[in-house]
């Protein structure tokens, strides 16, 4: 069953919708059992990355989570937030993040090195693919939607780049690591590139 | 502001504004006329791979009438881009369930001046990305001064445009939209002085709505001033001088042309 992780933070309803689209029965659950037992997840998430970790650990999702994807390899896509909760640690807060992929979430603003950039970086933006898995079958203009204020940054990753953008200054719009993989932006709000993108992940990223 | 070597596609927004049934467009915030359904109507877009939708509840936001979830939510599930939506919010429990459903960003005007708390409560919990701070703007008079206005129009709040946005924006908005009454749906063109002083007044990205006749008019928009996105409602519903109901949308191509970077 696929799980789109619910840990009250976020669009999941545009999450759901596009699955269906996509032709995947999805099913919303924030339920460590449920989540326990997916054979693919989701983890969306719009909001603050302490507010993030901390709904991840107080609604026990957190030790589900690394039972499906660390021992059962389950493959996952993080989502905006959802993406930077994968990397070790971000400016927006103090928590440590899960740190399955070993990169940092920085602030767009000190990352581009222009103090006024106007932020959030909001509308849309081409990705730069590094690395056809996510990325396979999408025309040279494809574009993403982006609604963001930090960024994982290219020089602290060290699992593989699938993907940059620009925006100020460059910064990783995609990474992962075997079957953990994430989007800064939101293939769920990115029209037919987006769909072609999660197509990509159901296809590319098999089920354990 | 210096000129910032960015990345990001202008966006071309449809501004779609619920009436009593269906969507409507109005003139200087009056005057309704009928569009027709709003699911359908999303779904025309929808096709036509718009980069995001601006959904305004009217009726919501002036009589202070309660949002109509069940239809917001039935809009949302055909949406497979970004959507905003504003309309008699006051309180954050609405807002989190608008998101949940899969609104991306609440546009709050109103109750972003009476109560900015609710601002902060929703930039905080949802981050501010997802609030959006609408500054209607209404004159006084024929020759009066520009003010920010609240419920649609038919209270003036005492501030200036340029002041209600740094209000927003300081209570935690992560996004402006101008909404200018006096040129709804005249289709003669932004009012750009009225958006260069808000761009440069906050450094959060700004949407202009209000005036929008022709793609010349966003191209205009785009070359003078530093917004983020030209916000347009006949222009997209309209077609021919007779104001024809025609929901169109530019080629990607023809877009590209107007939105690069």
């Amino acid at each position: 069953m696929t799980v789109v992780v619910d840990y009250d933070l976020g669009n999941v309803g545009s999450v759901l919708n596009m699955l269906k689209k996509a032709g995947l029965q999805a099913r919303l659950s924030g339920d460590p059992e449920v989540i326990r037992s997916a054979t693919r997840l989701f983890l969306p998430g719009v909001g603050s990355f302490d507010t993030g970790m901390a709904n991840l650990n107080r609604l026990g999702i957190r030790p589900a989570l690394e039972e499906a994807v660390l021992e059962r390899k389950v493959p996952i896509l993080g989502i905006c937030l959802g993406f930077q909760l994968l990397t070790k640690s971000s400016e927006e807060g103090v928590q440590p993040g899960l740190g399955w992929l070993d990169a940092e979430t920085v602030a767009l603003r000190n990352l581009s090195g222009i103090p006024d950039l106007r932020v959030p970086h909001m509308g849309w933006s081409r990705a730069f693919p590094r690395n056809p898995s996510l990325f396979a079958g999408l025309e040279d203009d494809a574009r993403f939607y982006f609604v963001h204020t930090f960024a994982v940054k290219e020089e602290t990753c060290r699992d593989t780049v699938l993907a940059t953008t620009e925006y100020g200054g460059r910064f990783v719009s995609s990474a992962g690591k075997g079957h953990i993989a994430g989007t800064q932006f939101h293939p769920e709000k990115s029209h037919r590139y987006g769909l072609t993108l999660l197509q990509n992940f159901v296809a590319n990223f098999p089920c354990p | 502001m210096s000129v910032i070597p960015v990345q990001s596609l202008k966006r071309i927004i449809p501004c779609l504004l619920m009436g009593t049934s269906g969507l409507v467009k109005t003139r200087k915030f009056d005057k309704p006329k009928y569009l027709g359904d709003a699911v359908n109507t999303i779904r025309i877009f929808n096709d036509k791979q718009a980069d995001e939708i601006i959904l305004l509840d009217i009726i919501a936001g002036r009589e202070r009438t309660p949002i109509r979830f069940n239809i917001v939510e039935e809009i949302v599930s055909q949406a497979f881009m970004p959507l905003c939506y504003g309309g008699g919010i006051t309180s954050f429990d609405e807002v989190r369930r608008l998101l949940r459903m899969g609104v991306e960003k609440i546009a709050l005007c109103t109750a972003a001046l009476e109560n900015p708390g609710l601002i902060s409560e929703a930039a905080n919990a949802c981050g501010n990305q997802a609030v959006v701070g609408v500054v209607e703007v209404s004159r006084k008079g024929m020759f009066g001064r520009q003010e920010a206005s609240l419920h649609g129009g038919r209270k003036k709040s005492g501030l200036s445009p340029v002041d209600a946005a740094r209000r927003m924006v300081e209570a935690g908005a992560g996004e402006i939209m101008i909404n200018h009454a006096e040129r709804d749906g005249e289709m003669e063109g932004y009012d750009i002085e009225l958006v260069k002083s808000i761009c440069d007044a906050v450094n959060v990205p700004v949407i202009a709505c209000g005036g929008c006749g022709s793609l010349d008019h966003i191209k205009a928009l785009f070359a003078t001033t530093a917004v983020s996105a030209a916000a347009a409602g006949s222009l997209f519903v309209f077609h021919g001088p007779h104001r024809a109901v025609l929901i169109n949308y530019p080629q990607p191509h023809v877009l590209t042309g107007i939105a690069s970077r």
